[in-house]
């Protein structure tokens, strides 16, 4: 009976293990020894974990449409972006009166622009929960109209995939414009505090540390349920099957739309959970390339399983930090180059590399005892 | 009869069809054509309540066209079809079609690969196919004995939690054939079930389709004469997408029409 139960819940207590140990670390390695200490964690480097552990809500996302429903979103960028600019939204409202001009009401970039008053959509961003509203609100709207329109219309394959890549590509040419109202290419920086609690401290670091692994450990779990319910495999079967499931009486166009909106959800609070940590959003983000990438890290963790997705995250962005300090020039071929190797060497990733392994061992095992029998 | 009224929540799915005429199907002058070929001209088709029927056809008699119609994949150029005599199929789309009681088994055996042969299944009961309920749905013990009492009807019980992507042809098949069977249709309308089945699969599939006339009414789309002269009673013949002959399988022998268009084929073949 226990043991159903824990086979039930699979890799979730050890994902939520580690995110809970490695930010007990992070925590007490940052705080407690002072720097140059040999067990020192610099307030870098928990920055920049922390940030990869938003990739890896990110890649969770993707993960989710695409391994799950077979829908390639090359667009998923967008929706961390937005998350990321209703955070940053938010971000700005707490400079208050310490920007370069001084202004309590409007950011630097109005001023600089002769705004007189904010625009009707910067409304209430000085509102903690207002923003959270936005971070799960923006990018669930785009994707519910956007999901609405190609699904309905049965674009499904490389027709969908392009039509994401052109969805990100018209949402950066919008945030480049100054007349958007979401500071141009510049985007919106020069945060202070958040929540009253400066940025710059340690501990908020490693709060928001602690906070994204949280929300990374709870967003595991929410797909893990999801993938794991009845609705997770009609889901499943839609990637298998889109039209013996119409033909069993579901309608497929619904459950894509639904599963495209809580990715879509889960990808903006990474957004949102990375501009605190990195101190910027600029319309970079919204980048084909951006989304392109996140497909990778998927398909190099393993598509298809959950915390092949984390784990694709992870190793891919802690390669390309080591990477492009060394030759910056040369990554995209490395990334390329590992995504084609692992194509072809490790269809199922590197979360497929491992019980692969297992299986072999097994196999061998199993094929040797009739030997040792007769010997 | 097997349609309880279901529970209360599929008041709105749970369509019935009015057979007080004993016709639970009506095909009225059914016209489709594809870039100017004529795939069904003016064709007319009654199903009776219970009854088992076979079509047969050479290529391009436009049986598959006339299943495309039926379960809301084609919409015809002109015609009437009706399940029972109250339910228009022309207004509705494939799922509400399925939600009806309409079930269809592909002529290319199409099963969730990845998925379970119990999860398939399971995916198949008829119930509430909505996002909220599913995601929160866990299996009765009334629709774990209706799962395992199809498994034993369509006799896959022991690769119960294989992958269906695992199962040989002939069992996919059989697979589908539950499937259907799980979402308790009124009409089955099953195209090719024997292709590529080996003869000992092909006897029990007839055995299978024969026993489930009467309870369900069955439409069977089949090549292989010997399988249709085994199961059928009443035999509908296409040529050229309207129907040519219709009636038992030895009336149908003896019509020379038929004899000529499609027969004639086979025995000289």
């Amino acid at each position: 009976m226990m043991l159903d139960k824990l086979k039930k819940l699979g890799s979730l207590p050890v994902v939520v293990g580690c995110l809970f140990i490695s930010t007990l670390y992070v925590a007490i390695c940052n705080l407690a020894f002072p720097e140059g200490s040999a067990l020192h964690v610099s307030t870098y480097t928990v920055t920049l974990f922390g940030k990869y552990l938003c990739y890896a809500l990110l890649a969770l996302a993707v993960d989710l449409v695409w391994g799950y429903c077979g829908i390639l979103s090359l667009g998923h960028g967008a929706f961390f972006a937005l998350g990321g600019y209703a955070m940053g939204m938010y971000l700005m409202r707490q400079i208050g009166d310490r920007g370069v001009y001084g202004n309590p009401e409007l950011p630097d970039f109005m001023v600089f622009l002769n705004w007189d008053s904010l625009p009707w959509y910067w409304a209430g961003t000085d509102s903690f929960i207002w923003t959270l509203f936005l971070v799960l609100a923006g990018p669930g709207l785009l994707a519910y109209i956007f999901g609405s329109m190609a699904f309905r219309s049965r674009v499904s394959g490389v027709y969908l995939s392009i039509m994401t890549q052109a969805m990100t590509y018209a949402l950066l040419l919008a945030f480049f414009r100054n007349e958007m109202g979401f500071g141009g290419n510049n985007g919106l920086t020069d945060f202070k505090d958040i929540l009253g609690f400066s940025l710059q401290s340690d501990t908020t670091r490693v709060v928001l540390f602690a906070v994204t692994a949280t929300f990374l450990a709870l967003g595991f779990a929410l797909c893990h349920f999801i993938v794991n319910s009845k609705m997770g495999r009609v889901v499943t079967a839609i990637r298998d099957s889109e039209n013996r499931v119409r033909f069993i009486g579901y309608k497929p166009e619904h459950y894509k739309v639904w599963i495209f909106v809580v990715s879509a959800m889960l990808a903006g609070v990474a957004g949102a959970l990375y501009v605190p940590q990195v101190g910027i959003i600029n319309p970079g983000e919204f980048s084909p390339l951006n989304s392109i990438e996140i497909v990778v890290w998927v398909a190099i963790g393993g598509r298809g399983s959950l915390y092949g997705a984390i784990i694709g995250a992870l190793v891919v962005s802690y390669a390309k930090t080591r990477f492009t300090a060394i030759m910056p020039e040369a990554w995209l071929y490395a990334l390329g180059g590992l995504f084609v190797l692992v194509t072809l060497l490790l269809p199922k990733g590197l979360a497929g590399f491992v019980p692969q392994l297992i299986e072999k061992y097994k196999q061998n095992k199993t094929d040797k005892k009739p030997q040792e029998v007769q010997s | 009869m097997m349609n309880k009224a279901g529970s209360p929540l599929l008041a709105e799915d749970n369509i019935s069809p009015d057979t007080r005429h004993g016709v639970i199907l009506y095909v009225e002058d059914v016209s489709v054509s594809f870039d100017g070929f004529k795939a069904l001209n003016d064709l007319s088709l009654y199903i009776n309540d219970g009854e088992l029927r076979c079509l047969i056809g050479a290529n391009g008699a436009g049986k598959t066209t006339l299943m495309d119609v039926i379960t809301g994949k084609t919409k015809p150029d002109v015609g009437n079809v009706s399940f029972g005599q109250q339910v228009n199929l022309l207004g509705m789309d494939e799922t509400e079609i399925a939600r009806a009681g309409i079930g269809r088994k592909f002529q290319k055996p199409t099963v969730f690969e990845m998925l379970t042969v119990f999860e398939n299944l399971e995916l198949s009961l008829k119930g509430d196919k909505g996002i909220w309920t599913n995601l929160f749905h866990k299996l009765s013990g009334e629709q774990k004995d209706k799962i395992d009492k199809i498994l034993t009807t369509v006799g896959l019980k022991k690769e119960c939690y294989q992958q269906a992507g695992a199962l040989s042809h002939g069992q996919k098949q059989w697979l589908e054939i539950g499937m259907l069977l799980a979402a308790e249709p009124r009409l089955l309308l099953v195209d090719e079930p024997v292709a590529g089945m080996t003869g000992q699969e092909t006897e029990r599939t007839a055995e299978l389709l024969t026993s489930l006339a009467g309870e369900h009414s069955v439409v069977v789309v089949e090549h292989d004469m010997a399988f249709v002269r085994s199961i059928a009673r009443k035999v509908t013949v296409l040529h050229q997408g309207s129907v040519l002959a219709e009636g038992s399988m030895s009336e149908i022998q003896s019509n020379p029409e038929v004899v000529r268009v499609y027969l004639g084929e086979e025995t000289g073949a």
